[in-house]
């Protein structure tokens, strides 16, 4: 008896798992090839051309109706802050979804680098996030349903530019925050974002991401000696919507040189293409190893009966 | 037949004083206001006069349009002998709103290649402005050109008084 429950139990394994396994590889494949949304924005960010004026980050303030700041958004002595026994400069957080730092080289004018969200195309919160709160949109922004946040924050661990800021002034509710690239209010109406709009000096260059890549290239190549010869953002982490002009390397104004070209979902998707998989196949290994157990418990009882009477109507199908 | 002629040299006439009196150097204004962006900060007088004498060729300022010539190594092979233009203020070829979808969708049509990527009257002005300033020691300090309107110092949150380490997580 226990042998005819066993074949059953194995084939009915095999099928769950042969489909969890195809479903699951589909799925996995579909998340490595995507290129993105084929108009969707971006913002060229122009190192050379930023002036340290902090209008950006006023701008944010107000569109976003952040919480008033500490200090006026002229005051330039914020470049000196420092975080971290000095180790870490200013970072966006729940009041300031954009911030300004400044960077020193020796022998060099000061270079002034703007922070947000890079809306990346393959966003690593996105994937870190279980809840589904965020969504890339057709236009190209990364935005969050701040209603559906549990505040777990793996987003701000699995987020390669340190951007989501957790709002940890408030007790109850708290949620991640970060820049959306004003998607609500302007993107979606086909609006450059409020920094951009104000920036006196266009170091912010708002465009069709595929513009923009011709454009920075094109800088590149007019003026030789004024860039490095990179476009950050056009091909690290799998490609983001906010790219970089640069004249001295990345590393020096403050980008972590560790992570590559490989958006992070790369790395995790293997994993989690097996998670479905193992949560279509747990249920009826384990289902089976418990009937077997039973089933060799009861010999001879009413159960056993029954089941034998349902095995050969099976057979017979 | 006769007053067709008369009419063709009417016509030949007034286009005449037209285009003479465009190309008249006497039309060069002596001030210029700029006040595209009224809601935050006055209007900037622009002292024309003053500008057009301290520059020694107005190509410095206007590139190719005021057919003096230009001395721009990226306009020049193009632009060396070009005649003066019927409009040479900046605003003709900066617009003011060089990231809105109109003007985006029109840049995309650009047929004239090397005039991609040209930057809106806002940036021109102040690349410009500010490039010469620091050669020439003049203002360069935000508030030396732009006066805030009582808009602009909320907008920069002019009283704000906290101490600098004080709330958000580092």
């Amino acid at each position: 008896m226990s042998g005819i429950s066993r074949r059953k139990f194995l084939a009915a394994s095999v099928a769950v798992g042969a489909a969890t396994t195809l479903g699951g590889t589909k799925k996995a494949l579909a998340a490595g090839s995507f290129s993105g949304y084929p108009n969707s924005m971006g913002v060229l960010v122009d190192l050379t051309r930023c002036i340290g004026c902090r209008s950006c980050e006023a701008a944010c303030n107000k569109e976003q109706k952040l919480p008033d700041p500490n200090l006026p958004f002229d005051d330039m002595s914020v470049f000196d802050q420092t975080f971290h026994h000095g180790t870490q400069k200013r970072r966006t957080d729940e009041s300031a979804y954009t911030v300004v730092n400044r960077y020193t080289p020796e022998g060099s004018e000061p270079i002034y680098r703007k922070v947000q969200c890079n809306h990346c195309a393959e966003p690593a919160c996105l994937s870190s996030c279980f809840v589904n709160a965020y969504t890339k949109t057709k236009e190209g922004a990364v935005i969050y349903d701040g209603s559906v946040c549990v505040g777990c924050r793996n987003c701000m661990i699995a987020c390669p530019f340190n951007v989501p800021a957790y709002s940890y002034s408030s007790a109850f509710g708290a949620v991640v925050k970060k820049c959306i690239f004003c998607h609500e209010t302007r993107l979606k109406d086909g609006l450059p974002p409020a920094c951009v709009e104000i920036c006196p000096q266009e170091a912010l260059t708002f465009g069709k991401r595929k513009d923009l890549l011709k454009i920075g290239h094109q800088r590149i190549q007019t003026h030789p000696g004024r860039y490095i010869d990179r476009v950050y953002g056009e091909k690290e982490l799998g490609g983001t919507h906010w790219m970089y002009l640069s004249p001295i390397p990345v590393e020096e104004v403050g980008f972590d040189p560790r992570p590559g070209n490989e958006p992070i979902i790369s790395h995790v998707k293997e994993f989690l293409g097996v998670v479905p998989m193992v949560l279509a196949i747990w249920p009826a290994l384990f289902t089976g190893f418990h009937l077997l157990a039973k089933n060799q418990e009861g010999h001879g009882d009413h159960e056993h009966d029954t089941e034998h009477q349902h095995d050969e109507e099976g057979g017979q199908q | 037949m006769s007053a067709k002629q008369i009419l063709t040299t009417l016509m030949m006439v007034l286009a005449l004083i037209v285009v003479g009196s465009t190309t008249m150097a006497a039309d060069m204004p002596e001030q210029v206001s700029l006040d595209t962006m009224v809601e935050l900060f006055e209007a900037v007088e622009f002292d024309h006069d003053m500008h057009s004498e301290l520059g020694e060729d107005c190509s410095v300022c206007h590139h190719h349009t005021t057919g003096t010539g230009t001395t721009d190594d990226r306009c020049i092979s193009c632009h060396a002998n070009s005649d003066e233009l019927e409009t040479v203020a900046c605003i003709n070829c900066h617009v003011s709103d060089p990231f809105s979808s109109e003007h985006l969708s029109r840049e995309s049509q650009e047929i004239y290649q090397f005039h991609i990527d040209r930057p809106g009257l806002k940036a021109a002005y102040h690349w410009n402005c500010i490039g010469c300033h620091e050669e020439m020691d003049g203002p360069t300090g935000c508030e030396d050109c732009h006066a805030r309107t009582p808009e602009g110092d909320e907008f920069y949150h002019k009283d704000a008084t906290g101490s600098a380490d004080e709330g958000g997580h580092h």
